[in-house]
């Protein structure tokens, strides 16, 4: 709790605050008595949820997050106070990563345009994985070189490339790093040098 | 990071934040940390409520520069200047820590005879070819290499690092600093003092940068003058010194120590080069390998991937499946790729949580990319501009490209957020932090775990049984991730286990990255991860902050884990004096503890743990033998910091101030050049530069974050709240600029370049102000770049004007420094449409690569 934290507030206040009458009235418009009677009876609103450790997609610092679900809803994102480099503090964006999810906006299906098209289409998931590995494979055949033009063996194909964003998982990018290194592409990249 | 790794031996921040509250000074330049990395200058606040002095090294007045004790507005793109100037100051002085110097870095070493410097060449190296823009680097090796190093412990040899360094930087006086930088001479001695008051055995030093020094033309070179300054001052690998990079996202070090990048396999291996080191695994390893230090060990760590990768199928007999790697022949950054692609020499692109279109430089050159492909993959959380720019790009609204025209097929596939998967971030500090799954994705957004596997299984049941040898790594490849749920999401955890390794024979994780052996009888997908699952545990979840009011207990070492062998502050043998004591009482971090036979401390000693520090490399030593008890920098092969890089970097050995490739002003201390004459120009029509001194772009534009956003946008622009915190692309400018443009504040603007116009609201405000140079008024601008033509709140786009350009070492673009004008009112047209006509009579797609855009075909 941050009131009881040393140091929080400086230690006159505190015993100012003790006092019998005029204790009570430094309290005004402070701490629970903030609170109005409504508040007080809807309690907290993460009271009792599930949570979950997490990390701020934002920035590199790191921030420990504590999300906050009931029944598959996301209710709450919040900073985690055991942290040892945020304390339970977040930045306006790690506060608001909560709307990263919930955002207006946010697609839930895979959208499609096709060459010349004019609007997006839908399409379902397996079929768009299908489509994207038959153009991926067929980028591979289509520009695989074996050597380049000064007889150098290459093995290797630029038909296809990759740019990956600095927010995914490490797990992800050894993937993403393995599976097109296999398949000969080298213009793997991500936003570390952009 | 080669600025980091060619000084340092690895490409990451030398120590933690937690470990600014330590620190007596901190010197903040190219970062604006309190906007940028909010939660990460708490501990600069540490620090200076403890009495730590804070100085602000920035173009612009802002919110960290308000919390500092100093702030020094600065031209950008000078920072070479104003540090060679802190060099000058510490060395001619004689206010540098001696005995780390001697000890610790390679100040004593003796150079070759046939080395050159600027200041004999006119502003470049020996070994320069003007006809390639580029470097032999031979002439900038040592006299003798390993046992036969030359030393003279006396600093007076003439040709010893450190008095080859004194002449160097001998010019950059405080009056240089301020003909150039635009600081006054006095504010510059007085920074200098206070940072050599602040370093020593008693006290010590921090640096933070961000991509304000990464992102110009001679950016790894800024970064080295920060090592040099720093192993002068003795202020590396002890606590409260170091240099911190400030990374710009969750897992930008995570996207380099296992690359996304062309150039890199994971754990800072190379790539095969075609030319150089492809033929036989032998040969790679031969070039990648030393033979003294840890390099020595590549060959155990390649081998281990190439297990990982391929296994059984990966034996010695046919070189752990080498030969089938691809291979390199030049630059194929993500600028080459674009402008391949403009050719049509590209037929797909996988966008995985990027947006070029809006956020990457030049993006109307980007767009004009993007709409050359036959197909592109864009995943992401929203319809993102990378998404659209065939339907509402600024280039369709200039009628330049017709949206029925563009035969770009394009996937948007639903991404799953941070939340709905799990994994690791690597942190600005090297720190992996597992994240939990706290719900599935909704409907059919997936994450790129998921993508990857399900694109992987499809791949190889394509090439199933095929006998091509092209064929053999994919058909060989392991693949065998247990899936979980109803999504059949792999499962994390088992990719995080192949990254940490295994015991072939038995499967068991292996400890850490000691055990990896060169016979086979190992895999590990990222050397440098080796450890996250020691025990089989996943260290990344581990959630013990510890008792951090015990002594060293802020180290916290039991939360996370860190890269390498989970040490938190990198080469911390240097915190301790040769003898292993430490420095001070005060600085105590690392030290050798005689009756036990051991180094202890508390932090993982970066260093072999029972080396006794007076041990005596023999002549012939080779691998680990040959790192004395007194060299803290293993990863070198004479274990010692480098003030001079003898190897590693394509542009010097050394920093040099040059002018970026737009500037207003000459170059003041090499007139017959301008910038860096390695520097990468990608000379296009599409893609025209400024001349230095165009009077037509007499203004310098630098870019900032603001905290409420988050680079291109993507992230925070479709957030109800943070819209509303910053709803509208603006620029700052100074009053006097602004009178003499007749601009009003929260009027419209407009500021072009040759790539484009855009215009924005101004704020005409004295935290960017023009400054006095060379009798001459120079103003500069500066703008935030979170804006699109997509999402919620809207606006133009920074990235719209400015050029591709690279850094020689790692081609990162110089968007910290450019030329433009400004005008009073809205912009005329479309954002590029000036870049229309550029686009005709281009080249066809070549297989060539650009010989001056080679790349280093060394590690260290």
């Amino acid at each position: 709790m941050p009131g009881s934290r040393p140091g929080a507030r400086p230690s006159a206040f505190e015993r100012a605050r003790r006092l019998p009458i005029l204790g009570r009235t430094l309290d005004w418009g402070m701490g629970p008595s903030a609170a109005s009677s409504l508040t007080h009876e809807a309690g907290s609103r993460i009271a009792g949820l599930k949570v979950t450790e997490s990390v701020c997609p934002y920035c590199a610092v790191g921030c420990a997050q504590l999300v906050y679900t009931r029944d598959g809803e996301l209710v709450d994102i919040e900073g985690n106070p055991r942290s040892p480099i945020n304390q339970g503090t977040l930045c306006p964006k790690g506060a608001a990563s909560r709307q990263l999810i919930q955002q207006p906006g946010r697609l839930t299906k895979v959208r499609y345009r096709r060459p010349g098209g004019t609007e997006w289409e839908e399409l379902e998931l397996e079929q768009a994985m299908d489509m994207i590995a038959a153009r991926v494979i067929a980028a591979r055949e289509n520009g695989w070189q074996e050597v380049d033009r000064q007889g150098w063996r290459v093995d290797r194909t630029l038909a296809f490339a990759h740019l990956g964003g600095a927010t995914l998982d490490n797990e992800e990018n050894y993937l993403i790093k393995k599976l097109f290194t296999a398949m000969g592409a080298i213009q793997i990249e991500n936003q570390a040098r952009i | 990071m080669p600025g980091l790794g060619a000084s340092f031996g690895r490409g990451g921040a030398t120590d933690f934040l937690q470990a600014l509250q330590h620190a007596d000074c901190i010197l903040i330049e190219g970062s604006n940390m309190a906007e940028a990395h909010p939660v990460g200058f708490r501990w600069v606040m540490k620090a200076k409520e403890r009495g730590a002095k804070i100085i602000h090294v920035d173009p612009r007045f802002g919110r960290t520069s308000q919390l500092a004790d100093v702030h020094l507005p600065i031209r950008a793109g000078t920072d070479i200047a104003f540090l060679g100037g802190l060099i000058r100051h510490v060395i001619e002085n004689e206010a540098y820590f001696r005995e780390y110097v001697v000890s610790y870095t390679n100040a004593p070493t003796i150079l070759r005879e046939d080395f050159q410097d600027t200041e004999d060449l006119g502003g470049v190296f020996s070994g320069f070819d003007p006809q390639t823009a580029s470097y032999d680097t031979t002439t900038w090796g040592y006299a003798g290499d390993g046992a036969a190093a030359q030393r003279d412990d006396t600093l007076q040899h003439p040709r010893c690092v450190f008095q080859v360094l004194r002449r160097h930087f001998a010019r950059y006086t405080p009056e240089m600093v301020q003909r150039i930088c635009g600081i006054d001479s006095e504010d510059f001695r007085a920074v200098a003092e206070t940072l050599v008051q602040n370093s020593g055995r008693e006290r010590t030093t921090t640096l933070c940068y961000a991509v304000g020094w990464t992102q110009h033309t001679s950016g790894v070179q800024i970064i080295r003058a920060a090592s040099i300054l720093q192993l002068l001052l003795g202020n590396i690998g002890r606590p409260g010194g170091g240099i911190m990079a400030l990374r710009g996202h969750a897992s930008i070090q995570g996207s380099t120590d296992i690359p996304t990048l062309f150039d890199m396999l994971p754990g800072y291996l190379r790539m095969p080069h075609a030319r150089a080191h492809a033929v036989t695994l032998a040969d790679h390893i031969e070039s990648g390998g030393r033979a003294r230090g840890w390099w020595a060990y590549y060959d155990a760590y390649l081998v281990s991937l190439l297990k990982a990768w391929f296994g059984d199928a990966a034996t010695a007999a046919d070189d752990f499946g080498f030969a089938h790697l691809p291979k390199l022949t030049g630059n194929h950054s993500h600028f080459a790729t674009m402008l391949r692609a403009i050719d049509g020499g590209v037929d797909g692109l996988f966008v995985m949580g990027q947006n070029p279109a809006v956020g990457s430089q030049h993006s109307g050159l980007q767009r004009r990319a993007l709409a050359s492909l036959k197909w592109l993959v864009v995943r992401d959380l929203s319809e993102i501009e990378s998404a659209t720019f065939w339907k509402d790009g600024p280039e369709i609204a200039s009628g330049e490209l017709r949206t029925q025209d563009i035969a770009t097929e394009v996937f948007l596939m639903p991404a799953a957020s941070h939340i709905e998967k799990e994994g690791t971030f690597t942190n600005t500090q090297r720190l992996l932090q597992w994240r939990d799954k706290a719900l599935e994705p909704p409907g059919d957004a997936r994450s790129e775990l998921w993508f990857m596997h399900h694109l992987a299984k499809r791949v190889q049941a394509h090439y199933a049984g095929s006998t091509r040898e092209r064929d053999w790594p994919i058909c060989h490849l392991t693949w065998d991730y247990p899936e979980c749920g109803v999504l059949r999401e792999p499962d994390a955890e088992a990719v995080a286990r192949e990254i940490n390794g295994y015991d072939v024979s038995t499967r068991a994780p292996l400890p850490d990255f000691t055990a990896l052996r060169s016979d086979g009888s190992t895999a590990c997908g990222c050397w440098i991860y080796s450890g996250c699952f020691r025990g089989g545990v996943n260290q990344a979840r581990r959630r013990d902050p510890g008792d951090i009011a015990a002594p060293g207990g802020w180290v916290s070492p039991q939360w996370g884990w860190a890269w390498p062998l989970n040490r938190r502050v990198l080469y911390n043998r240097a915190s301790a004096d040769p003898a292993g004591r430490p420095w001070s009482e005060r600085k105590r971090y690392v030290w050798w503890d005689d009756p036990a036979g051991r180094w202890t401390g508390y932090d993982v000693p970066d260093f072999p743990v029972d080396k006794r520090p007076d041990y005596q490399a023999p002549a012939d030593a080779l691998a680990m033998d040959a790192i004395s008890g007194d060299d803290p920098f293993i990863m070198m092969p004479d274990g010692r910091g480098r003030l001079f890089a003898p190897s590693g970097l394509l542009d010097g050995p050394m920093p040099t101030h040059y002018e970026p490739l737009e500037s207003p002003l000459p170059n003041a201390l090499h007139p017959d050049l301008d910038a860096n004459p390695a520097a990468i120009r990608w000379q296009r029509p599409e893609n025209p530069l400024h001349t230095t001194g165009d009077p037509r772009y007499p203004i310098v534009a630098t870019t900032f974050r603001l905290t409420e956003h988050h680079t291109a946008g993507a992230m925070s622009r479709n957030l109800p709240w943070l819209a509303e915190l910053q709803p509208e692309m603006f620029a700052e400018i100074d009053p006097a600029l602004a009178a003499d443009r007749g601009i009003e504040d929260a009027g419209w603007l407009t500021i072009e370049t040759e790539r484009g116009e855009i215009e924005a609201l101004a704020k005409v405000t004295p935290r960017i102000r023009p400054l006095r140079i060379d009798g001459r008024l120079v103003h500069q601008i500066s703008l935030p770049y979170h804006w699109g033509f997509a999402g919620e709140v809207r606006g133009d786009s920074t990235n719209d004007l400015g050029a591709l350009s690279g850094e020689p070492n790692v081609s990162i673009q110089e968007s910290k420094a450019f030329t433009c004008n400004v005008r009073a009112g809205r912009r005329a047209g479309p954002a590029t449409a000036r870049l229309a006509d550029a686009r005709l009579d281009r080249p066809v797609a070549s297989d060539e690569d650009d010989p001056a855009a080679e790349y280093p075909s060394e590690i260290t």
